[in-house]
């Protein structure tokens, strides 16, 4: 009896997921052939409106093979993923270290906090022309905007999830004879990596959007550059296929730091 | 008695003082130090002020800006032009997004539908809407405006949605009971249950709005205060950037300080 019902419920669930994917996928079918019917089929959105799929698939074939804008996709995607990893780990490798030092100690927070505090209001992609003043286009210039868009993140959550430590916690380790050493490595890291991975997640966000608007603003290689050059060229097709390649890498780029984060918190699920 | 209030309250209430005062201290040795940073390598030649402007540098490009046109108007003309496009594309996005997320979190078969489109619209940055924008809209006063709504969209969209799920299923089910039903139930029950949920959202969404806003401006249009700053850049006037970007910041603070009061004022006066 009891068993049957359990079996019965999870029918349920399971005929509602199918009928959720479904659904789902009938709506992504739709809008991809609507996509074909407006553009490649009747042409009542203009290929100057919005690529058509053909015309999507010729700019994706070309930028793969002779190449746009000074580079192939391969080039594009290197240049903009690498700023990207190495501006993130710069944001990282300071962010944190510094979090954690204004979480364990209130005078450093109170020292940095006011300072935060000014800077914030300025959104990150306003730092992008006074970057090409003091750097110019190249690649310091995009390391050091990435940067800046991604500390504050990075800082503030660690400090938050420092802070967040149940005091009892660190009181157990001190009363069983824990060093200050072995407080901040075993019990005070531990503990808030689950927080510092939110913020490195927003940070990482935060690297990606500001690249590609630097990109978009002034530069010689990259997704970014890729797209401005089309719509001087008015080719829609390379833009989109310039947006596809954004949206996707963003995609993977969060995929790769939740692997990350399963593998260094191995406890958290 | 007497020994244990000795041992307890004076001396922790005056480490207690002296701590504040430190914290204080240091707070204030802070800014100091931001502050004298700035004015020492600026005043004190250590950079060029076509590097960085000092502090009194800039004040006097504000003071100039705000009489004289620059790039096109006054400073005041560029800051009402970016509230303007900035208003247009945030009142859209709230007027279009809340309502798909109070619906999408109260009607299973339309978030099943919308969700896996939404979801992956949702992961192009804003700012690669840029294109797509001058190419619809030109280079005139609406080319930024999608670039906004993009930004602001999403965070609306998903808060509403959480709003609507989060409320208790009894309350829904007693207004059905008693008889409300489509767009009755969403407007008298979902929208008020979702409220500090949305609020929040909208707080959210203003930020991720304004710095798309001057994104968008920096590469296209011909007014607006990301305008300004890269006109700044072209003629190489560090004076004219910074100035540009204290007020992006105050007008952002601003902003974010005015939804943070809405936000408090919905969360104390909606009785639950």
């Amino acid at each position: 009896m009891q068993t049957s019902t359990t079996t019965g419920k999870r029918h349920a669930a399971l005929a509602r997921n199918a009928q959720r994917t479904l659904i789902g996928a009938a709506s992504i079918v739709a809008l991809l052939v609507a996509w074909y019917v407006l553009t490649d089929l009747t042409g009542i959105v203009t290929p100057v409106q919005f690529p058509s799929p053909t015309e999507a698939w010729e700019s994706l074939d070309q930028l793969l093979g002779p190449g746009y804008a000074d580079g192939t996709l391969a080039r594009h995607v290197g240049s903009s993923l690498a700023l990207v990893l190495i501006g993130f780990a710069v944001a990282a490798g300071t962010g944190v270290p510094l979090g954690l030092l204004m979480g364990v100690n209130r005078l450093a927070e109170s020292f940095f906090n006011p300072v935060f505090q000014i800077l914030r209001p300025i959104a990150p992609i306003a730092w992008i022309p006074l970057t090409i003043l003091w750097f110019g286009l190249g690649t310091p210039a995009k390391i050091f905007v990435i940067w800046l868009a991604a500390f504050a993140p990075a800082v503030i959550n660690t400090y938050t999830g420092v802070r967040n430590i149940d005091p009892v916690v660190v009181a157990a380790a001190r009363v069983h004879g824990a060093g200050r050493r072995a407080i901040l490595f075993d019990v005070v890291i531990p503990a808030a990596l689950p927080t510092i991975f939110t913020g490195l997640r927003l940070s990482l966000q935060a690297c990606w959007m500001v690249l590609v608007a630097a990109e978009l603003v002034g530069s010689f290689t990259g997704l970014g550059h890729v797209m401005i050059i089309a719509t001087r060229d008015l080719i829609p097709g390379m833009i989109f296929v310039g947006m596809a390649t954004v949206a996707v890498l963003g995609v993977l780029l969060t995929m790769v730091l939740a692997y990350v984060e399963r593998w260094v918190i191995p406890w958290r699920r | 008695m007497a020994t244990l209030s000795g041992l307890g309250a004076p001396p922790r209430f005056s480490a207690l003082r002296n701590e504040a005062l430190s914290q204080w201290l240091a707070s204030m040795l802070g800014i100091a130090t931001f502050a004298g940073l700035w004015f020492a390598v600026t005043l004190g030649g250590v950079v060029s002020p076509h590097f960085l402007p000092s502090p009194p540098a800039v004040l006097a490009r504000i003071g100039d800006l705000a009489r004289e046109p620059y790039a096109g108007s006054l400073l005041q003309g560029h800051l009402l032009a970016s509230l303007q496009k900035f208003g247009v594309s945030y009142v859209l996005a709230v007027v279009i997004g809340v309502p798909l997320g109070l619906m999408m979190g109260r009607f299973r078969l339309l978030d099943w539908a919308v969700s896996p489109l939404f979801e992956t619209l949702r992961f192009i940055p804003p700012i690669a809407w840029v294109p797509f924008s001058i190419l619809w809209f030109g280079t005139g006063f609406l080319a930024p405006t999608l670039v906004i709504f993009a930004g602001a969209f999403s965070p609306c969209v998903v808060s509403a949605y959480r709003g609507a799920r989060q409320i208790d299923r009894p309350i829904i089910e007693a207004a059905q009971t008693l008889g409300a039903g489509g767009l009755r139930m969403i407007k008298d029950v979902v929208l008020p249950g979702a409220l500090p949920h949305v609020v929040a959202g909208m707080r959210v969404s203003a930020g991720f709005g304004w710095q798309s806003l001057i994104g968008a401006e920096l590469i296209v249009g011909s007014t607006g205060l990301g305008y300004l700053i890269i006109q700044g850049e072209s003629n190489i006037e560090p004076a004219v950037v910074v100035a540009g970007m204290v007020t992006i910041g105050v007008v952002g603070a601003v902003i974010d300080y005015a939804m943070r009061a809405l936000e408090e004022w919905i969360r104390r006066d909606w009785g639950r």
